[in-house]
């Protein structure tokens, strides 16, 4: 099945700004999507008709607001192919997610010397909540190192998790666009008897995911990255896991009971989502996943594989040894995410002469500072496709480069 | 809109491709902080001597990052070398006074005076070539990354 790229394009109205005069190109998706009017409507529609608070009031208005909440969560379950809605914990973003499963099930179960592996192109999000309980608990932190072409070196897997009591891996790299193979990294850990969380906040946006077939125990993603709002992420967690989880935040919500001696915990997922939850926000991304469905996760993938290829063709061609790309070099196992040394010019400066002719790219450490320090450069430039994008925002991206070229070179 | 000439001066570019005082010094005797901006990973290192009669008496710098940190870095190295402490937190005051035009703006006419009031009789030099980075607020830590390394030498050097 093709696509109507200039039917995805209008359903987004930020696409129709201009940026100094100039058509916008936003090639930032990786950073955050741009929203479709669904998505907007969704959210204005649950405030101007559906406004109450949820799981409170028996009337009406609340019992409206209530369903459209949940029936969020079951749709953005199924989306991920989650067999039963109440595995779905709302959170703020993948960052919550994360800091929950450390702070909770971290908490629970690792002690001093128990071993957690991760691997060099983490983002922040999946390295800190780690280095934190290594400070607190003193668990100790193995790394999967990469290799020269920018993939997970497997060689000694068996060996950095022999022992260990969880492997949290991303599935994509947001720096590299490196995709893992997540099957076969579960069942490493498996053997190896290691609980998996995949950090999937940007294979979700981009590939078809089914976290059954992953087999693993967390997925952590973030709304905002798949068209959703921000505000709005999600913990997907085997509910075996959940229910022997302890609770995250107290509050309102979380408990069945309180009294002044102590509290009972709700069911799951509810444990996990003390006080008002982001409705509007849950609603939005119900709707941001209708939307992905409607379109296809197969004809995005597909769309978004094209683009990345002619990406990389583009620029190697245009600009041979003056680019350096870090990242696979062919669309085979990687996302739309192309980061790039340019020139020997800062990304920051390769940014803000690209932002003259209204090309958004990304520049600095992406929140991936381990793995730009085993990349030895201190920034890139990022550029990141999504559906929405056209092979003119790419050469939108070329001519732009060829302009910094020429600035820095005056 | 303020154009990319604004930002990018001759003289930036200059001191970018040229920095001036790149190097290290012993420490001690010299006095040496480094510097972060947690958003770029733009990174200074500054080295200080200072005589006993306080003058800065030799600066060196490194670290790296982009055009901005890295010509503002090699314009304060030019500016503060050769002057007294005073002096250099009197270039200090007014450099971040000047980067902090906007947000005077912004706050008032009160802000706005004293802004000024810290400008007025400090010679800045070619350092105004920098002013452009006002208008492009993101930029604004880039540029002022150096003084505050800087700021941060003299004051532990001070309450030692
Ligand atoms: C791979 C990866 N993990 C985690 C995050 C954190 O997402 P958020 O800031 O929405 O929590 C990001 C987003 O930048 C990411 O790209």
């Amino acid at each position: 099945m093709s696509i109507d790229l200039a039917a995805i394009r209008s359903e987004f109205p930020l696409l129709k700004r201009q940026i100094n005069g100039k058509r916008l190109v936003y090639v930032d998706s990786a950073a955050t999507s741009q929203k479709p009017q669904s998505v907007l409507d969704a959210m204005d529609n649950y405030y101007t008709t559906q406004n109450a608070n949820v799981h409170r009031g028996v009337y009406t208005l609340a019992e409206e607001a209530t369903s459209a909440f949940e029936s969020a969560r079951a749709r953005t379950a199924k989306f991920i192919g989650a067999q039963d809605p109440h595995e779905l914990v709302f959170t703020r973003n993948a960052t919550e997610s994360i800091n929950l499963v450390a702070r909770t099930w971290g908490y629970q179960n690792l002690r001093d010397g128990d071993v957690v592996v991760l691997t060099e192109m983490e983002h922040h999000a999946n390295i800190v909540p780690w280095q934190m309980l290594s400070a607190e608990r003193g668990i100790v932190i193995r790394w999967i190192p990469i290799t020269a072409d920018y993939r997970l070196d497997l060689s000694d897997l068996d060996a950095l998790l022999d022992g260990a009591s969880l492997l949290a891996v991303t599935s994509m790299s947001n720096v590299l666009g490196t995709v893992n193979d997540i099957e076969k990294l579960v069942a490493a850990a498996r053997s190896a008897g290691a609980k998996v969380l995949v950090d999937a906040c940007q294979s979700i946006p981009h590939d078809p995911v089914d976290v059954v077939a992953w087999g693993a125990d967390f997925v952590a993603f973030s709304g905002h990255k798949m068209m959703g709002p921000t505000g709005i992420g999600a913990l997907w967690a085997r509910r075996e896991l959940l229910e022997e989880m302890p609770p995250f935040l107290g509050g309102g919500e979380m408990i069945r009971d309180v009294r002044k001696d102590g509290f009972t915990t709700n069911d799951v997922p509810w444990k996990f989502e003390a006080g008002t939850p982001a409705i509007a926000e849950a609603i939005g991304l119900g709707a941001a996943v209708d939307w992905l469905s409607a379109v296809g996760m197969e004809n995005i993938a597909s769309h978004e594989r094209a683009l990345t290829a002619y990406a990389l063709e583009q620029l190697t061609s245009a600009f041979g040894d003056e680019i350096t790309i870090y990242g696979p070099p062919t669309a085979e196992g990687r996302g739309s995410a192309v980061s790039f040394l340019f020139n020997e010019i800062h990304a920051h400066d390769i940014s803000q002469v690209l932002d003259e002719d209204g090309v958004c790219v990304r520049a600095g450490h992406h929140c991936a500072k381990p793995l730009m320090r085993v990349l030895g450069v201190p920034a890139t430039s990022r550029a990141s496709f999504a559906i929405y994008n056209t092979f003119e925002d790419i050469d939108a991206l070329v001519e732009a480069l060829h302009k910094a070229k020429t600035f820095f070179a005056r | 809109m303020p154009g990319l000439e604004d930002l990018y001066r001759e003289i930036i570019l200059d001191h970018y491709r040229s920095p001036r005082n790149r190097g290290e010094l012993p420490t001690p005797p010299a006095l040496s902080a480094e510097g972060f901006n947690p958003l770029c990973g733009d990174e200074v290192v500054l080295y200080l001597n200072v005589d006993a009669d306080g003058n800065v008496t030799d600066v060196k710098t490194g670290g790296q990052g982009c055009s901005i940190s890295q010509a503002s870095t090699s314009m304060m190295s030019a500016a503060v070398k050769g002057k007294s402490i005073t002096e250099a937190r009197q270039l200090i005051t007014a450099f971040k006074a000047l980067m902090s035009i906007h947000e005077s703006k912004l706050e008032g006419a009160d802000a706005t005076a004293a802004t000024e009031e810290a400008i007025a009789g400090v010679r800045l030099g070619d350092l105004e070539a920098l002013q452009g980075v006002v208008k492009f607020p993101v930029r604004i830590k880039c540029a002022t990354l150096a003084w505050n390394t800087l700021a941060q030498i003299l004051d532990e050097s001070e309450s030692a």
